[in-house]
């Protein structure tokens, strides 16, 4: 994919943020998350096998962690699935922290940090369809109430923690970025 | 055992989803995140069959826990959706990121209840 028109190219210059300027600009972020500057979707394949391998050990670790969140708090047939609901806004919250980190940061971090972390763990460790089909499973079960609830209030929450985190990642950075330039 | 098997089908699920996204993405210029929707739209059909077919005892625990906790969890996401909904966002594409929300939710509740529909039919008392 190339770059969007949507996409701006690099983050657009604060006035009240002029130490920055000496700064290089960021790369331009793609909307895709998987997508670092370095992971262009021409990229030759016979280099996708780390990063294919990254994704996989990733998501195994993701999904194990999600499992053993549902193995300590386990949701009875029926009952509003608070576990999974957490595990989506927690993951959420993270993603936001790393993307934030990764772009404003550590734009030079090792190339597998993004597969590894966003597109794998993060990635295995939220899940869309068991969000999907419980929604479906408590309104088949007669809780309709449940069921509108819960496909609301993930939705509600897993934005607002990804943008809730990311803004505050951003604004810690910068924060430090001007007590250094001040000492 | 039962955390190998997540394991494995997260080991499974996470890379398909990285390329189905790319596969999808590929096709078109517009930015809009068509491939975390298909990749959820899809993984919702497949959980959904899977989840039918455990209702009506046809599937075994350890087929469960392999496909539906290990490859359809993994498989899909909420962190990339959530990510991709802001980035939208931020970048002026306010319309598009609700279009996110509303087309994500619908196509994967929609198959969803396709997936259980099919496993009823199939398997169903």
């Amino acid at each position: 994919m190339s770059h969007p028109p949507h996409t701006p190219d690099g983050a657009a210059p604060d006035p009240a943020e002029s130490h920055r300027a000496n700064l290089p600009l960021p790369p331009p972020e793609p909307v895709d998350p998987d997508l670092g500057p370095e992971l262009a979707p021409s990229e030759r394949p016979e280099s996708q096998a780390p990063v294919l391998l990254a994704i996989a050990l990733g998501g195994g670790l993701g999904a194990v962690i999600r499992y053993g969140a549902t193995v300590l708090w386990p949701t009875p047939a029926g009952s509003f699935p608070w576990t999974v609901l957490v595990v989506n806004v927690v993951g959420c919250a993270a993603m936001g922290v790393l993307m934030a980190l990764l772009t404003e940061v550590w734009p030079d971090a090792p190339r597998l940090t993004r597969p590894f972390l966003g597109t794998g763990v993060l990635g295995g460790f939220t899940t869309f369809s068991t969000y999907a089909v419980d929604v479906q499973t408590l309104f088949d079960g007669g809780s309709p109430g449940r069921a509108l609830g819960t496909l609301v209030l993930t939705v509600a929450a897993a934005l607002a923690a990804v943008a809730g985190a990311s803004w505050l990642t951003r604004s810690a950075v910068r924060l430090g970025r001007a007590e250094g330039s001040l000492a | 055992m039962t955390w190998l098997l997540v394991v494995v089908g997260g080991m499974i699920g996470a890379p398909c989803r990285y390329l189905m996204d790319r596969a999808v993405q590929r096709r078109h210029s517009s930015g809009f995140p068509w491939g975390t929707l298909a990749v959820n739209m899809s993984g919702s059909l497949v959980l959904g069959v899977l989840v039918g077919a455990r209702l009506t005892g046809a599937a075994p625990e350890n087929l469960m826990v392999f496909a539906a906790t290990g490859f359809c969890g993994a498989y899909t996401t909420y962190s990339t959706f959530s990510y991709e909904t802001l980035r939208l966002a931020e970048t002026g594409a306010r319309g598009a990121a609700f279009a996110n929300v509303a087309l994500s939710v619908s196509a994967a509740l929609g198959a969803a209840v396709m997936g259980l529909g099919v496993a009823k039919a199939v398997w169903g008392g």
